[in-house]
This record gives structure tokens, C-alpha cells and sequence, in this order.
């Protein structure tokens, strides 16, 4: 076991100082960011430890059920604002992740990979509401985009007496491709150029790298399932909303900003 | 009749266009004309359902458009759009995507490239890189692929020169007379609807 104390986190301060003064000297007006960045990051995750602390001591599952819907709905919210072209995305965004985060933690459970404890059931399931987050919001972003950016096509396809669905199909590939390769990508150049987070926790809590690294196998493998369910459940559910039942593309409901 | 208008108001981008138009458009050609932003574009969106009115009913051949299948309506009734809209990587993927969604047997490609003056030889070109007046040709092209009973022509010269548009003008009339298509006509050009057809709507 590591000990960190506060003192320790103090010191690593330092470097935030060189990141403010950095932004100050080239007057890139993120002095603030940097300063609000930096204690929210401090509130959150102190808090989040006190919490854990708290399920990992009550051993639980249905604490570790609420903390996951709370991740859920929270990580929903914030990727609604990357989704604002798209109608209804809170609902979209709310199922996409629950059904990934859900997906992947009862298969790794059922596979016998973890055990349905909260030492493992806290830690993984943030990490792939997070990753479902981004991809979900990456993969609705481009779809909100694109439609708009595209509608004389889509438009065109309708005419031609193409459904919906049929007449945004080049678009929703697109954004399914835009939201999904970060992850293939940071998967293949893993240990190359980057080392994921997991292993290196473990390496500094003194595992062993043999275990650091089939850990972090398999939260890769698991995050690639993760990604492609919360992007592809985004996609599937918002493409819809796009046009009404008469297969009509609805026009905007504010203007793009 | 053709079509009906019955008190039909429409909006376009939140904007109220069409307030109460009572109309009717017979069988043959009728150019729609007026001045810009009166509602022309709207209207033929309309007749094939690609938008629906306020208020007010849309009659085609007497039946409200709102009781069909708006895929079986925009099948039968055909939009060529003002700018050119490929759909597919291909000339020839283009001009089959309709009847495959339809379930049809695929069109002879060669066959209606030649109906719309264009040669058979482009249909393995990419349709974006020919010229816009080849391009609004592939267009129509593709919509008669469906072997619609009415062709809507929102501006289909509009971006062309007078060459290019003399040129499809011809190819229109050709397309009338072989096919007995009616055809309602978008265009802000008088004398273009005094040659292409033989009623007229004007808005505004």
C-alpha cells in the first residue's frame, strides 16, 4: 500500500504554479481555467474518495448501483452540451451510457473477470461511464454537425423515397467512425507512446507489471465494447429524432451557434 | 386535377411563407412563378411531402397527401432540387439508389442518362466532379429512374449558363412528349415559363 499525504499533493502544486504562469506570460487567458481546474479537481476527487471509502466499507452493491447512476446521469448532462444540435439528446445520452456501463460491467462480472465487489465494480464502472461519455458525446456532436451540414443530401435521398434511417445512413457512419477511433487508436499505440493510467497506478502502488499489464488488458478490451455500445446506442436513438413520422427532415429547432 | 391547395399556409425556418394559398395546378406544365422568398421552394416541398402546411389541405389527384405513404408519394411524384445533391459515389449508383430502396429491379442506367441528354460513358464517373449542368442532369436522371408520373423542377437552370440551359430546356420539353410526364416548374424566369409550360401559378 502507497501512502500519499497532503503535504505530497501540495508539492505537485508547483507544476500548477508553472501552468498559470505560463498562461499569464503568454496571455492566453486560462490563468482562471487553470485555477478552477485545479480546485475542482481537488473538491471532486476528495470527495468521490470519501464516498468510495464509504461503499468499499458498507460493501454494498446497491451503494455502488446509486453511485454509478449518479455517474450516469451526471456524465449525460455533460454531454449534452457537445450535443446541442441534436433534439432530445439528455434521454439519448441517459440510455447510451447506462446501456454500456451496465453491457460491460454484467459480462465481465459473468465471465468470471471481477468480482461483483466494489473494490472492482466502482473503479471500472467510472471508467467506462467516462469513456462511454465522451464517445457518446464525440458520436452526437458529429451527428448534429453533419445533418445540418448535410441536408440537401439527406433531403435528396428523401425525395428518392428513402426512409430516415436510410437517407442519414452515410451520416450516422461517419459519426460512429468520429467517436469510436480515438479509442482503436489509443488501444493500438498503448505502451508505445502512452501508458494508460491503470498500469501506471499499479507500478507506483508496487504490483507487479506482469498483473499491471493483463489488468490493464483487460479494461482496454473492455473500454473498446464500452465505446462502440455507447456510440452506437447514441447514434441508433438520436438518428430518429431527426425527422418526423411522415420520414420528413425536421428543421432546426434554434439556430446553430 | 393534379393538385389542389385548399387554404394552405406553410413556414420555412420559422418563417411564415405560404398564408392561405388557394390553388389549383392541372395536368401538363405549370411554371410556378414570383418574386424571391414569396414561397415557390416551399410549395413544391409540399406537393411531394418533404414538408407538411400549417394550415390548409394538400390535394394530389383529389386524396389529401397526409393519408398516404409519403415514400409512395415521393416516388410517383419526383424533385429535381435547385442545386445538385449526390447521394451516391457513382453516376450509375446514383441513378439505381430510388428503385433499390424501392425494391425494384435495377433501371437501365445507360438508357436514362441518354433521357436526360447525358452520355451513357459518365456512369461510372463520380457525379461531383462533372459539371454542375452534367450534375442537375444526373439528377434528373435519377429521379426518373423511379418512372415518376410527375417531375417537380425547382430552378433546374438556375445555375447553369444559357447554353447549358437552352440545352436542358429541350431535354425537358423531349421528356414531356415521350414520357407524358406533368411537370410543375419552379422558376423566376418568365420567358423560361412562357416556353416550358402551359399554365401558370403565380405567388405573391
Amino acid at each position: 500500500m502507497v501512502d500519499v499525504s497532503l503535504l505530497e499533493v501540495a508539492g505537485a502544486l508547483a507544476l500548477v504554479a508553472v501552468a498559470i504562469g505560463i498562461a499569464v506570460w503568454e496571455r492566453t487567458g486560462l490563468e482562471r481555467d487553470v485555477g478552477l481546474a485545479t480546485v475542482r479537481a481537488f473538491v471532486q476527487l476528495t470527495a468521490i474518495g470519501y464516498v468510495i471509502q464509504l461503499i468499499f466499507d458498507s460493501d454494498e452493491l446497491v451503494f455502488v448501483v446509486a453511485l454509478l447512476a449518479v455517474m450516469v446521469t451526471i456524465g449525460a448532462f455533460t454531454a449534452r452540451t457537445r450535443a446541442r444540435e441534436v433534439p432530445g439528446a439528455l434521454g439519448t445520452l441517459f440510455v447510451a451510457l447506462g446501456l454500456a456501463a451496465a453491457a460491460t460491467l454484467v459480462l465481465v462480472i459473468a465471465l468470471g473477470v471481477f468480482p461483483a465487489t466494489p473494490r472492482y465494480l466502482v473503479p471500472v464502472g467510472g471508467m467506462v461511464i467516462g469513456n462511454a461519455m465522451t464517445a457518446a458525446a464525440v458520436a452526437l456532436n458529429r451527428l448534429g454537425e453533419d445533418v445540418r451540414s448535410s441536408t440537401r443530401e439527406i433531403e435528396a435521398a428523401l425525395a428518392l423515397g428513402a426512409t430516415g434511417g436510410q437517407a442519414i445512413r452515410a451520416v450516422t457512419r461517419r459519426s460512429l467512425r468520429s467517436a469510436t477511433i480515438p479509442v482503436i487508436d489509443q488501444t493500438k499505440t498503448t505502451g508505445l507512446i502512452t501508458f494508460p493510467g491503470t498500469m501506471v497506478g499499479m507500478l507506483v502502488a508496487g504490483a507487479q507489471p506482469v498483473d499491471a499489464v493483463r489488468l490493464q488488458l483487460i479494461l482496454l478490451y473492455l473500454l473498446m465494447g464500452a465505446v462502440a455500445i455507447a456510440a452506437l446506442t447514441a447514434v441508433a436513438l438520436a438518428r430518429r429524432r431527426f425527422f418526423t413520422a411522415a420520414q420528413q427532415l425536421r428543421e432546426p429547432a434554434a439556430p446553430a451557434r | 386535377m393534379l393538385f389542389a391547395l385548399e387554404g394552405v399556409s406553410a413556414s420555412r425556418r420559422g418563417r411564415p411563407v405560404l398564408r392561405g394559398l388557394t390553388a389549383s395546378i392541372p395536368e401538363g406544365a405549370t411554371a410556378v412563378t414570383g418574386p424571391s422568398g414569396v414561397g415557390k421552394s416551399t410549395l413544391l416541398r409540399l406537393l411531394n411531402r418533404l414538408a407538411d402546411a400549417d394550415a390548409g389541405a394538400v390535394r394530389y389527384r383529389g386524396r389529401d397527401v397526409r393519408e398516404g405513404d409519403p415514400l409512395a408519394l415521393r416516388r410517383e411524384v419526383g424533385l429535381v432540387a435547385q442545386l445538385p445533391a449526390p447521394v451516391a459515389p457513382t453516376v450509375a449508383e446514383d441513378v439505381r439508389y430510388g428503385p433499390a430502396l424501392a425494391g425494384r429491379p435495377a433501371p437501365d442506367v445507360g438508357a436514362l442518362l441518354e433521357l436526360a441528354g447525358l452520355d451513357p460513358a459518365m456512369a461510372t464517373r463520380d457525379a461531383r466532379e462533372l459539371s454542375v449542368g452534367q450534375q442537375q442532369r444526373v439528377m434528373l436522371a435519377r429521379a426518373l429512374a423511379l418512372q415518376p408520373r410527375v417531375l417537380l423542377l425547382d430552378e433546374p437552370t438556375s445555375a447553369l449558363d444559357s447554353g447549358a440551359r437552352g440545352a436542358v430546356e429541350r431535354t425537358l420539353t423531349d421528356l414531356r412528349t415521350r414520357l407524358g410526364l406533368s411537370v410543375v416548374l419552379v422558376t423566376h424566369d418568365d420567358a423560361q415559363a412562357a416556353r416550358l409550360a402551359d399554365h401558370r401559378l403565380t405567388l405573391g
